[in-house]
């Protein structure tokens, strides 16, 4: 069965996801992605959705799953990449995907995530 | 329709002319409808010449029931043209329909005249009506046709007035909105926003309500989309020129706008993005005295 790689950079996971997402899929990545981070003691995962142009309401939950079983094992998540359209669909969807932090790009998403590990308060939007 | 009396319209249209058209006009311009303010009487004066001459030609054909018919092409060609430059002008429809419907008077005067006897009146007379009206519901049809043209358009040209989002500074996007934000148009903007912050890349966006008059349930619900949407694809948004009034309101229907930032003006607004970026805006050298 196809998986979705999971690259380890530093003290962050990169997950980027390239192919149409399928229920099974999904649900192999949070698998994944909790084993990894166990595994790598990561504190942080980076997902890039920007390939994607449809997310259906249960991928969406399977994200927030992530986020949140991430946020238990002592890591952040941000969510980076959305495409309009698909933004649009989750809002008229109902699905605001609380708990879950978002970037435009994979550049501003790490920066978010070095920002939240150097230790300031989670306010802080990962600035240069 | 009786086919045996023999029709003298176009007969009288032929050799009446010039006295028709002389009663014509003195009707017109002594009629409740018309409008020196609009249109000159020299205007006027051409016109009706120009519909009576049509009139005139598609008559001798002497197929009066069929306006739909190619012999009555130029003449609905004119009605048409005299349609739209009257929508245009603001003419209402019935002072519109009254140039062809005050025709009636003047023909019927002459076919009195012209005729020796009341079967063959009657029947002309049947034929002039039956004419007229149907010329008269066609210029209607045209007038508004033609006013529901103009209409289309002004929606339309107000649709894509509707939409601005201007580039306040690099990485942060505004969006003034003016007039009611109801579902359709909220698509608009969601969209066009969106957009614009994917191309851009911008990290905030900046929605300003001064121009709405009022935010009901609907519109403040379409604002939360909309900043869910934002939010979802990375970027920040925040609500300005919120009126005192407009806070009440969403107060008291009980609209919750927790987490989302919002602000009285626009430069309040711009102030938290600034500070957000790291940035600043200061005097380039200490305020001297010459001003």
């Amino acid at each position: 069965m196809e998986r979705i790689p999971i690259l380890h950079m530093g003290e962050f996971l990169l997950v980027t996801i390239q192919v149409d997402m399928y229920d099974k899929l999904a649900t192999a990545l949070q698998d994944d992605v909790c084993q990894r981070i166990a595994e790598t003691k990561a504190r942080g995962v980076l997902i890039d959705i920007s390939a994607l142009d449809t997310v259906d309401s249960y991928i969406a939950r399977v994200m927030g799953n992530i986020a949140q079983m991430s946020r238990v094992l002592d890591a952040d998540t941000v969510l980076v990449g959305m495409r309009p359209t698909v933004a649009i669909t989750l809002v008229e969807m109902g699905v605001a995907l609380p708990g879950i932090r978002t970037a435009l790009n994979a550049e501003r998403g790490m920066a978010l995530l070095s920002a939240a590990r150097s230790g300031e308060d989670s306010d802080a939007s990962g600035e240069e | 329709m009786a086919t045996e009396v023999k029709t003298k319209i176009p007969e009288v249209l032929e050799k009446q002319e010039a006295g028709i058209l002389t009663d014509w006009m003195k009707e017109q311009v002594a009629a409740t409808t018309v409008r020196p303010d609009l249109l000159k009487e020299g205007d006027l004066r051409e016109q009706s010449g120009r519909f009576l001459q049509l009139l005139r030609v598609s008559a001798r054909a002497n197929d009066l029931m069929h306006i739909q018919g190619p012999n009555w092409a130029p003449l609905r060609e004119m009605l048409d043209d005299l349609s739209r430059s009257r929508a245009i002008q603001g003419f209402t429809s019935s002072e519109t329909a009254t140039f062809v419907l005050s025709f009636k008077q003047p023909l019927f005067t002459r076919l009195r005249q012209s005729h020796d006897d009341l079967d063959g009146l009657a029947e002309d007379l049947w034929r002039a009506t039956a004419l007229l009206d149907k010329l008269g519901l066609y210029t209607t049809e045209a007038f508004i046709k033609s006013r529901e043209d103009i209409i289309g358009r002004q929606a339309k040209e107000m649709f894509e007035l509707s939409t601005p989002v201007v580039e306040l500074w690099q990485g942060i996007l505004g969006l003034p909105i003016i007039g009611t934000l109801d579902s359709k148009r909220t698509q608009l903007v969601m969209e066009t926003l969106l957009e614009r912050i994917a191309q851009t890349q911008a990290q905030f966006a900046i929605i300003d309500i001064t121009g709405v008059p009022t935010v009901d349930t609907q519109t403040a619900q379409n604002l939360l989309k909309t900043v869910n949407a934002t939010r979802l694809m990375g970027a920040e948004c925040i609500i300005s020129g919120v009126r005192p009034q407009i806070a009440q309101t969403m107060v008291h229907l009980g609209v919750n706008l927790a987490g989302v930032i919002t602000k009285s003006t626009l430069a309040g607004a711009l102030a938290v993005a600034f500070k957000q970026r790291a940035l600043a805006v200061k005097p380039i050298s200490p305020p001297s005295g010459n001003g």
